[in-house]
């Protein structure tokens, strides 16, 4: 038995299911929710393969928010890089809610990737988040809801930085914001805050809590990068103590005064680097103990060898005088 | 610097280092030091360049480590063997386990460090 199109039509209006003009894409099962819109799997019937649907959830649904996910397609399709995941098309629904329709990555999110890797592994993905972060503040783009779940790893290593939904465009004209007010409440630090400030508890640096838009520029994405340094590097996500240069590096990117934080995200990334090379990090001073200890385990195994030459000969010496 | 440099520099160096240890290892041979690290340096020299060109092939951490101290162990055999014209006595353990360290450190080296041959098209 077949429901005729009207029944049908209605009924995936009811929930919430959205259907494209033409039949190009089939839309099957959402995937993923934000504060702005929902993701769906969906197949491109032309090119045979599948792709990721972002429609403005219906909830939402309403000029500035049409406005600001139209707005979030064109600053996807503005910035090509790798850890950008590319739009294929942008238009309407029937009822009016904007969708676009951008490449399906499949991984997982940070926040699931730290748990089961090494501190190391984890440095090196946000080392090309910071890549990734550093070309769109080149671009005159300030992301704004950087945290782990909306970064993805991909199954073949990509490094995707998602939902650039609230992202601030040099020189545009904000769509929603404020120049006052408390930060809002979100039930969770998942929870994209979609009132007077734009955000995510947590991960947003003071400029942005209290809605000073005049002060929110590059560093403002390195204090949440820093808030995610903590979150996937901590005693929390990977146990053991933290290492006091990586702890300092996190509180550099954390500084409430922008003015205090690394410069941009480039200049975060290559302490980050330095830290992994086991070299000296700009935002820590070591003592020298420490500077033996870090030496001592960046060359341990070429300082095992030269000593064990040194204790054989130390050892024929000691058996000639027997 | 290529790994065969390298690994000649750095054979070189250790080996005259080796030599040199005999004036405290064995006094007695003070009068032919200078032969002894003509010959040490030479063979250290030979052991780094053959070790460096293995590195060359061999991408390999503890093969690396392997084959260097199997190098160095065949080169210092020969003279372990040589008895001193003096004494008569054979220093055996005394070259061999050193020098079978100085390859083996030229082999880690030489995996570790320096340039790999360059891809030919």
């Amino acid at each position: 038995m077949s429901l005729p199109d009207a029944t049908l039509t209605h009924l995936r209006r009811v929930l919430g299911v959205p259907t494209l003009p033409g039949d190009r894409y089939e839309v099957r099962e959402p995937i993923g929710h934000g504060g702005m819109g929902t993701v769906y799997r969906a197949c491109d019937r032309t090119l045979g393969r599948e792709v990721a649907l972002k429609v403005l959830r219906a909830d939402v649904a309403g000029e500035d928010a049409a406005i600001r996910l139209e707005r979030e397609a064109r600053i996807l399709a503005r910035l090509e890089h790798p850890g950008i995941v590319p739009v294929h098309e942008v238009g309407t629904l029937a009822d009016g809610r904007v969708y676009y329709v951008m490449k399906l990555v499949r991984g997982e999110r940070l926040h699931d990737f730290a748990q089961g890797s090494g501190r190391a592994d984890v440095l090196r993905v946000l080392l090309r988040v910071c890549e990734t972060v550093g070309f769109a503040h080149s671009h005159g783009v300030v992301h704004r809801d950087l945290k782990p779940s909306n970064i993805m790893v991909g199954s073949f290593g990509e490094v995707l930085v998602l939902d650039w939904g609230i992202a601030r465009v040099r020189g545009s004209i904000e769509t929603s914001g404020s120049t006052g007010g408390e930060p809002v409440a979100t039930p969770g630090e998942d929870d994209t805050a979609t009132g007077v400030i734009l955000g995510t508890p947590g991960f947003m640096a003071p400029e942005q809590a209290q809605g000073i838009s005049g002060q929110i520029d590059g560093r403002t994405d390195v204090y949440a990068l820093g808030a995610i340094l903590r979150a996937i590097t901590g005693p929390t996500s990977q146990g053991g103590p933290v290492p006091r240069p990586l702890e300092a590096i996190w509180n550099r990117a954390l500084s409430p005064d922008p003015a205090g934080r690394y410069g941009s995200a480039a200049e975060l990334a290559a302490d980050i680097t330095r830290f992994l090379d086991a070299v000296p990090v700009t935002a820590y001073r070591e003592s020298l103990g420490e500077r033996a200890g870090r030496i001592f385990r960046k060359y341990q195994t070429a300082i095992i060898l030269v000593l064990t030459y040194l204790a054989v000969r130390l050892l024929f010496l000691v058996l000639r005088g027997l | 610097m290529n790994k065969p440099v390298l690994g000649l520099l750095l054979g070189g160096a250790l080996g005259a280092l080796d030599g040199l240890t005999a004036l405290i290892s064995a006094p007695e041979v003070k009068p032919e030091i200078v032969g002894i690290v003509i010959g040490s340096t030479g063979k250290g020299l030979l052991a780094g360049l053959l070790i460096g060109f293995v590195a060359r092939k061999v991408n390999n951490l503890v093969a690396g480590i392997l084959i260097g101290t199997v190098i160095a162990a065949l080169l210092a055999l020969p003279i372990a063997l040589h008895a001193d014209p003096v004494t008569g006595r054979r220093y055996i353990w005394e070259i061999m386990i050193p020098g079978s360290i100085v390859g083996l450190i030229v082999g880690y080296a030489t995996q570790r460090f320096g340039q790999p041959a360059a891809q030919r098209s």
